[in-house]
């Protein structure tokens, strides 16, 4: 299990890369997304709360279709994108880590919903008689009381990003190198006479990053409980 | 100081309607369960907004329903300590005291974190998180924070009311120092007449929204003898 060829590794790499940008993109708006349905109840509300959990309700394979309509080199999108900046989603991995940021973004917005939804409001009204704008006491009071929600959040965000499949290879193909994750390789690799063997080893590789991924988040809300006893 | 409150608001089945004029000093505001007393404190603050009214504090307009005239509760400088401590879980007592002034800069710095933590004895709890306080302790470190935040009126919802009775006793002497060395504007909600009796300046008594009494504490005592 130990000699793993480059493009083993290649595809490692880009799974890590691919859906740690796709937390990195997605982490603010979904704050902000948790935020407005955690405390708000306005005209739109149910929209909105449909909106966000539609990536968990409809098969990967029609979001990755939505996805290149409307982000894809002729999608609306998409093809303003490259005119005018020259930015490409379609095939290639920028693509990926947006599929993965919109199939894992339901997931973060729930977690850190429940954490936002745990806050004690009086302590929020208290902030606001010492001075504090809705702002301030939403960075310095919700927020870091949400934090386990957040990392909660990341955690399973980041394991929902890192295994993204339908969603991926409909929108950006399985390119080795571009696109080709973790989970599009050992696709690859089944797909293949004989493959069967590397494809176990992939799964295996997968796995222990996901269980990896698990660990850390849960030595880091351990760890926060700690400073906060 | 001066506060005029004249406000309508209604919650549910309950009404308050009020109509009352506070001066300097301390105000015991009184009255039994329901009868609106947290409703008109939170209103003050800002909290509540009132269905109808106007809140005025000196010359500056809090609330003035028909002009449409609001301020929101940060920019009012009016301190709150509330029946529970509400101290933030996350922060330190040295933390918690400081907020006020991290939170808005500019604020008059008439008070000093070190007077406050000489005047309520806090030294020993600087370090400490709200969990690993008394109640009493708590209640001492949440109004220090109120007073660190240089307010205009303290506003005091039954702080004892969480506190067991050898830790309240504790406390009054703390809440006289204050009234001594410094002569912050405030109302005193309470139940327990004892608490306010040989303190406040004036006291105001709510039943069912309205105001029922609103006199001196001479006159108050005669009224309860009576």
């Amino acid at each position: 299990m130990t000699d793993w060829t480059p493009a083993e590794l290649q595809a490692v790499w880009l799974s890590l890369k691919v859906a740690s940008v796709a937390m990195a993109f997605s982490l603010v708006p979904a704050i902000g997304v948790a935020w407005v349905l955690s405390r708000h109840r306005f005209w739109g509300r149910s929209v909105l709360n449909t909106l966000v959990h539609l990536p968990l309700v409809v098969p990967p394979v029609v979001t990755g279709y939505a996805l290149l309509r409307v982000f894809g080199q002729r999608g609306v999108v998409g093809a303003w994108l490259l005119t005018h900046g020259g930015f490409q989603f379609s095939f290639r991995w920028t693509g990926a880590a947006l599929a993965a940021g919109v199939m894992a973004f339901p997931l973060i917005v729930r977690a850190v919903q429940l954490g936002i939804d745990n806050v004690d409001r009086q302590i929020e009204e208290a902030a606001a008689t010492l001075g504090a704008s809705p702002w301030k006491v939403f960075l310095s009071v919700t927020l870091p009381l949400a934090l386990p929600g957040l990392v909660a959040g990341l955690a399973i965000g980041f394991a929902k990003a890192l295994g993204e499949f339908g969603a991926t290879i409909t929108f950006v193909s399985n390119i080795p190198g571009e696109t080709q994750t973790l989970a599009l390789a050992i696709y690859s690799q089944l797909e293949r006479p004989g493959g069967d063997g590397p494809a176990m080893r992939l799964a295996w590789l997968s796995i222990g990053i996901s269980v990896l991924a698990l660990f850390a988040s849960e030595a880091l809300s351990r760890s926060l409980r700690h400073r906060e006893p | 100081m001066s506060l005029l409150v004249e406000v309508q608001h209604r919650l549910g089945g309950f009404r308050l309607d009020v109509r009352v004029e506070i001066g300097p000093g301390l105000t015991a505001l009184v009255g039994p369960s329901g009868a609106g007393k947290t409703t008109l404190l939170n209103v003050l603050a800002g909290i509540v907004r009132p269905t109808h009214g106007v809140v005025r504090l000196d010359a500056e307009i809090l609330a003035d329903t028909t002009a449409h005239i609001w301020r929101a509760p940060h920019r009012r400088r009016i301190g709150y300590v509330f029946q529970e401590p509400r101290l933030f879980p996350h922060l330190t007592v040295w933390q918690n005291l400081h907020y006020a002034r991290w939170v808005q800069p500019n604020v008059p710095k008439t008070l000093l974190p070190a007077d406050v933590i000489d005047l309520l004895n806090l030294s020993a709890l600087l370090a400490r998180y709200p969990s690993r306080l008394s109640g009493g302790e708590k209640q001492r470190v949440a109004l220090g924070r109120a007073l660190l935040g240089t307010p205009r009126l303290l506003l005091l919802d039954e702080p004892l009311a969480a506190v067991d009775q050898t830790h309240r006793e504790e406390i009054l002497p703390y809440l006289d120092r204050i009234r001594a060395e410094h002569a912050i504007p405030a109302i005193y909600v309470t139940h327990t007449w004892k608490e306010v009796a040989g303190r406040a300046d004036h006291v105001v008594e709510l039943g069912q929204g309205r105001v029922a009494f609103e006199g001196s504490v001479a006159d108050a005592e005669a009224r309860r003898n009576a």
